[in-house]
């Protein structure tokens, strides 16, 4: 190689040396990390206001005539207000009236639909035995034909007074609820399904069976303990 | 070249090219993920767009500070961390502002980090230009993006629904095209933009030709 060739030769840009690129590297994700935890501090009581007030909504949406709301844990000394314990379990909402009397409870079920599980927020009286209101909680079910558990008519209608009474002896549920094609209910524990959302219609009268044949022989003999609204 | 374009100045156009000429939806088909799945109603296409906007906006703009200190070889991680940093932010702020948007958008909030719109406009404008100018083009890239997202949530929803922003639009007697609310809906309504789109363009060119052949011909 003549000395021209080598004085002509493109030069190759020195690398940059590991440390400064290390340093880069951790500067800017300190930095990342720094502001994403100053916006999830500041954003976290808020967020946490949002859920309950979507919450408290559901529950009054799904009593009707409540409009207070007292959270109670099933524990082995029976039903303690949700504040009162650590212990863990099925969360039941209850609602009351202006007067301070139970207008009914708010139980949450959950279970697998057409796209995703869905979950649902379902009233129960305990004076009609009955279910008395449902809303959707979360789902992904399709746009036009699954999510129509939320808006339809005769579905939601047919869940309103819905039968959710209990065998002599307590254990289960006298009339099992299932959804039914539409305008063919027979039993007392019967759902109107819905025509394009047979799946999701369906998933909902499961998860209300599920749900109240296993929750409520266990509120049996409770109820007077959730008349205490001070 | 790239000192040379540097130096241009910030025009109009620099914010005009993002939102029409150069549109990174109807031009540049950059993020077809969040077109064609959050577009089912205006609101959820409003939310994406504006989202989408300040992630784009914020990464750019500290992209472009940064241009001279993030060395090449990790310049790519550099700007990922980046435009996750302000997506998890923006992630937060919506679940803040409305928790009915945040479930109506569910996962493609945090898919915004992986729109190839944003990390394009980092690699190929951001990290040559400086603040200024990079957040006119970012503004001007963001607002076509979000007008695109428009276009289609507006049809699909009046069409899907006989609404626009909730509000009834069509009488009762219409029956909604349910399909215009599914994912083959958002297809056919960005096919009738694209259509649209280079029809009109065909038709600019037609113009432009036949008065160029009148002067020749006047001559």
């Amino acid at each position: 190689m003549s000395a021209a060739d080598s004085t002509q030769a493109p030069q190759a840009p020195s690398p940059t040396s590991s440390l400064r690129l290390v340093f880069t590297l951790g500067l800017i994700a300190l930095c990342s990390g720094l502001l994403v935890v100053s916006v999830v501090e500041w954003t976290r009581p808020i967020i946490a206001d949002n859920h309950e007030r979507a919450l408290q909504q559901a529950v009054f949406d799904v009593i009707p005539g409540a409009v207070e709301r007292r959270d109670f844990v099933l524990t082995e000394q029976g039903l303690v207000p949700k504040e009162e314990t650590d212990a863990r379990g099925e969360v039941i909402h209850a609602g009351y009236t202006e007067d301070g009397a139970l207008a009914g409870i708010a139980l949450e079920a959950s279970g697998r639909g057409y796209a995703d599980v869905i979950r649902i927020l379902y009233g129960y009286d305990p004076a009609c035995e009955c279910i008395v209101g449902m809303s959707v909680l979360e789902s992904q079910e399709t746009p036009g034909l699954g999510d129509r558990i939320e808006t339809d008519p005769d579905f939601l209608g047919s869940i309103e007074g819905l039968d959710a009474s209990l065998t002599e002896d307590g254990t289960e549920l006298k009339h099992g609820i299932r959804t039914v094609d539409p305008g063919e209910r027979e039993e007392p524990g019967d759902i109107d399904g819905i025509t394009g959302a047979t799946v999701s219609a369906e998933a909902i009268g499961d998860m209300l069976h599920r749900s109240a044949n296993k929750q409520l022989p266990q509120l049996q003999g409770h109820w007077s303990e959730l008349e205490r609204n001070e | 070249m790239a000192a040379k374009r540097e130096q241009e100045p910030i025009t109009m156009d620099t914010f005009l090219s993002g939102l029409w000429r150069e549109n990174p939806v109807f031009v540049m088909l950059l993020g077809m993920c969040p077109v064609l799945a959050v577009t089912n109603t205006t609101e959820n296409a409003l939310a994406m767009g504006l989202a989408t906007t300040f992630v784009l906006v914020c990464s750019t703009g500290l992209v472009s500070i940064l241009r001279d200190f993030i060395p090449k070889e990790v310049r790519i991680a550099s700007y990922i961390v980046i435009i996750a940093t302000f997506v998890t932010v923006v992630d937060y702020a919506i679940q803040a502002i409305s928790l009915e948007i945040y479930n109506a958008l569910g996962a493609f909030i945090q898919l915004i980090v992986a729109n190839c719109m944003i990390l394009g406009r980092a690699e190929a404008f951001a990290s040559r230009q400086p603040l200024g100018k990079t957040l006119v083009d970012a503004l001007g890239v963001g607002a076509g993006f979000t007008l695109a997202l428009l276009c289609l949530g507006t049809v699909r929803e009046l069409l899907g629904a006989g609404e626009i922003l909730g509000v009834q639009v069509f009488p009762d007697g219409f029956e909604p095209w349910v399909i215009m609310l599914l994912p083959p809906g958002g297809f056919f309504v960005l096919a009738g933009w694209l259509l649209l789109f280079a029809w009109l363009k065909e038709r600019q060119n037609q113009r432009a030709a036949a008065a160029k052949e009148a002067t020749a011909d006047g001559r």
